[in-house]
């Protein structure tokens, strides 16, 4: 009788063992791999999704998860199923990487074309009326103006 | 050239190539009597690949399906029951999109469905084939040209009104 139950706790603890990996502990979760991935028909984020095939995602995703797959390992699994397409950020390689490259490619020539001209503005002098208003300025008061000062100051002749 | 001149014909020229890439990057539009846009394609649940080409002699109707579509649940028995009537001639090919090939290959085993399967991973061949959805359905003749455009299910009715009139002899 005890024998008995001593085999029977042993077998009882190794199918425990052995269903251990199948109920690994998850690495991620549903909310943070969904904002990361398309659903490719709907063309929507998952998480956003609620088209037959977007549900079917979802439970191969949790599948994955359940399996204590990495957020890594579930979006290589699921570029096998679905393609990259079903990737919602765009690959850091081939011609994918022109996503990322491009917006900081624009800006950086951007900020130059504006150092630049910021730089030939300030050469020349500043606004193109400044040159003009800076020669009316050392040329002193025209005739008519200065015949206008001369009155205006014999009235306070003191 | 002066340097402004110059950036606004940059400017102008970069606005017509993306003009450019988003038209070539369209889905392409195939009409009856072109070639069938054919590639090799893992064979779904199996190993190796396959084509449309390996079945050249032989009237085709391939059929672009989805495990989570369904209509294209409802159409694959019939889609079997025409495979088997038409069995001597032609082939009906099943090419899986967009699916989880565990839960087409469950919907093929409930369903008892005997033709082959291929597997397009990622939207490559639906654009192959201009197909917006699925499922959608194309005959194909011996020679491999395109002989019907059906982008719609179909069933036992639709098969025998539009797709048996086109098989010579049309019998098993």
């Amino acid at each position: 009788m005890r024998l008995r139950a001593t085999l029977a706790l042993l077998g009882v603890a190794a199918l425990t063992l052995t269903a251990v990996p199948a109920l690994a502990a998850p690495q991620t979760s549903l909310p943070d791999v969904e904002d990361e991935v398309m659903c490719p028909i709907c063309g929507t984020l998952l998480e956003l999704s609620d088209s037959p095939q977007a549900r079917r995602e979802k439970a191969f995703i949790a599948g994955l998860i359940a399996q204590g797959k990495t957020k890594a390992e579930i979006k290589d699994a699921l570029v096998a199923e679905y393609g990259h397409e079903v990737l919602a950020l765009p690959r850091g390689s081939g011609f994918d990487l022109s996503a990322y490259l491009v917006p900081i490619v624009g800006f950086a020539v951007a900020l130059t074309a504006l150092a630049f001209g910021v730089a030939r503005w300030r050469r020349d002098g500043g606004s193109p009326e400044s040159e003009q208003t800076e020669k009316a300025a050392s040329a002193g008061p025209s005739d008519e103006d200065a015949k206008r000062l001369d009155a205006d100051l014999a009235k306070y002749d003191l | 050239m002066s340097a402004r001149s110059f950036f606004a014909f940059l400017a102008v020229l970069a606005v017509v190539g993306l003009l450019g890439f988003g038209l070539l990057s369209k889905g392409s539009s195939i009409e009856v009597g072109d070639p069938v846009p054919d590639r090799e394609l893992p064979v779904l649940g199996g190993a190796g690949q396959g084509s449309i080409a390996d079945y050249r002699g032989r009237w085709v109707l391939v059929n672009l399906w989805a495990s989570w579509c369904p209509p294209c649940r409802e159409e694959t028995p019939a889609l079997e029951r025409f495979q088997q009537r038409h069995r001597s001639r032609l082939t009906v090919l099943g090419i899986n999109v967009q699916d989880n090939s565990d839960d087409a290959l469950a919907f093929l085993r409930e369903n008892r469905i005997t033709y082959p399967q291929l597997r397009s991973v990622g939207n490559e061949r639906s654009a192959a084939f201009g197909a917006t959805g699925v499922p959608e359905n194309f005959l194909v003749d011996p020679r491999g040209r395109l002989a019907l455009i059906l982008r719609t299910a179909v069933d036992d009715d639709f098969l025998a009104e539009r797709v048996d009139p086109l098989i010579p002899d049309g019998r098993s």
